[in-house]
């Protein structure tokens, strides 16, 4: 089990509390999934040019400015870093693959949670609430998010297993289900050069939905694509850089319902999580239909 | 009238109120506050009393049921009526999946569509939808009655016992094992009953019947595995 949680503020007046708005969402989804949580929040994108980079360290108390001035002596390049106990924002016009390398060369516990233009991604193991205090996600503002709660079934908890799952750039993907053909979508990816960071079947799905689209596919062939190759049990919530995706398995083994309102639309496992949302009377509830693919604009 | 809210009591002291104190004080007629989507709202009732949820419930609402009428006034989530034995579940708004699933006895009635796998295993209760069904609906229904007074999505009534259907509208494909079948004047007579007590005014002739060929009932050595 695991909760789902998305929210697309409409409103340009909620953009800045979309985080605040999004926090009883989150917690209402505590009970299917308690051991580890996490966020995609998109954001005013970078100036052009330039990416950033969400980072992950295994310590509270790690030394980020360290890490920001070994940069700029080793890369020559001045970085900008903002940081909150293990969590850092890094952006730099760096090509993002220099970037990377040289994290693993020489901070090899940092983890690169997202890249791109807009994306910050947060996430780390225990319960919701205490993931949302340690980032402070009331805060938080953008025009769109993506949340999900984790009860672990198929692999580790750990913070890299805990959704959501990001590839390529401002692309993420939380996970309501499992899939029983993770292992052969991987070898698959992998002969296309994939690399892959965990054992989680998340992952599978979001790189392989990552690569159609590099590959030309627009999100709607890359999802008819995933339809045929993933075999399991899902609901999925995508992020790209403007618009949230949903679609379930055609059993629909995993639920969903959607809040439609003039000034936002939010998505969540059960209506238990948008009972908070402003005005969620007048909104238009409806469940999604399996193998159906949804998509809201920003 | 007596309120209770869930914003000031969480659902276990409710329904231990509802189960215990409840039958003691003779009371009626009570409505429940604030659902928001709280799972197993007034499940396991076991007294005849009338009882208005304003607003959305979660899971199970109404679960087991014995005697109670239990009116949702907006929607709710998986297996409402899950179970019941007798009384009535009526919900004003949509059902999501396993509405009713191996429901004994009693009405459920949904006003609006009901999802996925509506009537599920059922094994005597009566389901009135207003709206449509989900796919692989009445799946493995062993007795009762399932009214549609929309469409039906794919996988009607897959593998049924001695459950009997009535849609009205399209039916988008049949499960294993399930036909139409004529309809009968007992047949009109049962549709006119439930639609009665549902409130709906639809007329019999405008349903078709779908119930079991009875294929799966003896297992077939010579199948050989496709059925």
């Amino acid at each position: 089990m695991c909760g789902i949680v998305g929210l697309l503020v409409k409103n340009p007046k909620m953009r800045a509390n979309i985080g605040e708005l999004m926090m009883p969402m989150l917690i209402g989804m505590t009970e299917r999934g308690p051991d580890s949580a996490g966020m995609a929040i998109f954001t005013e994108p970078v100036n052009k040019g330039d990416l950033k980079y969400s980072l992950y360290a295994p310590s509270m108390e790690f030394n980020w400015q360290g890490l920001a001035h070994d940069f700029d002596a080793h890369l020559g390049s001045r970085v900008s870093i903002s940081s909150q106990g293990n969590h850092a924002i890094l952006v730099s016009h760096l090509e993002s693959s220099t970037i990377k390398t040289w994290i693993k060369e020489h901070y090899p516990t940092v983890h690169v949670l997202s890249v791109g233009q807009s994306i910050d991604v947060y996430k780390d193991t225990g319960l919701p609430a205490d993931v949302a205090a340690r980032y402070d996600f009331p805060k938080l503002s953008g025009t769109h998010l993506v949340g999900h709660t984790r009860m672990a079934t198929e692999s580790a908890v750990t913070p890299a297993h805990a959704h959501p799952f990001t590839a390529g750039e401002d692309w993420c993907l939380v996970h309501n289900g499992s899939l029983s053909n993770p292992n052969s979508l991987r070898r698959k990816l992998e002969h296309e050069g994939i690399m892959f960071e965990t054992d989680n079947d998340t992952e599978a799905a979001c790189r392989f939905l990552e690569w159609r689209m590099r590959e030309g596919d627009d999100l709607h062939t890359s999802l008819q694509k995933g339809f045929e190759e993933l075999d399991g049990f899902f609901t999925l919530l995508m992020g790209t850089k403007d618009q949230l995706a949903l679609v379930r398995d055609p059993f629909a083994c995993k639920p969903a319902v959607v809040a439609e309102h003039d000034d936002y639309v939010a998505i969540a496992s059960e209506f238990r999580s948008l009972a908070r949302l402003p005005d969620v009377k007048n909104a238009k509830l409806y469940e999604p239909m399996p193998e159906e693919l949804y998509i809201w604009k920003v | 009238m007596e309120s209770l809210d869930l914003q000031k009591i969480s659902v276990r002291e409710l329904n231990q109120y509802l189960h215990k104190e409840l039958p003691t004080k003779g009371i009626t007629q009570l409505e429940i506050l604030n659902p928001d989507g709280v799972h197993s709202i007034a499940a396991g009732m076991d007294a005849p009393v009338d009882i208005d949820i304003q607003g959305h419930g979660g899971y199970y609402v109404g679960g087991m049921n014995k005697h109670a009428n239990i009116t949702v006034h907006g929607n709710v989530g998986w297996g409402v009526a899950e179970n019941m034995m007798s009384g009535s579940v009526r919900v004003k708004g949509f059902a999501s999946e396993s509405a009713g699933a191996s429901g004994h006895g009693g009405t459920l009635i949904i006003e609006g569509d009901a999802s996925l796998r509506c009537g599920i295993s059922m094994k005597g209760i009566d389901i009135v939808v207003g709206g449509n069904v989900g796919n692989f609906s009445c799946f493995m229904a062993q007795a009762g009655r399932l009214v549609v007074c929309g469409d039906a999505g794919d996988g009607l009534g897959d593998s049924l016992y001695e459950a009997v259907i009535y849609v009205r509208g399209k039916v988008k494909s049949l499960g294993a094992d399930a036909r139409i079948e004529p309809m009968t004047e007992q047949d009109y007579a049962a549709v006119k009953d439930l639609l009665g007590r549902a409130g709906f005014k639809h007329d019999p002739k405008e349903f078709k019947r779908v119930a079991s060929a009875k294929t799966l009932y003896n297992w077939n050595a010579d199948a050989n595995q496709e059925y």
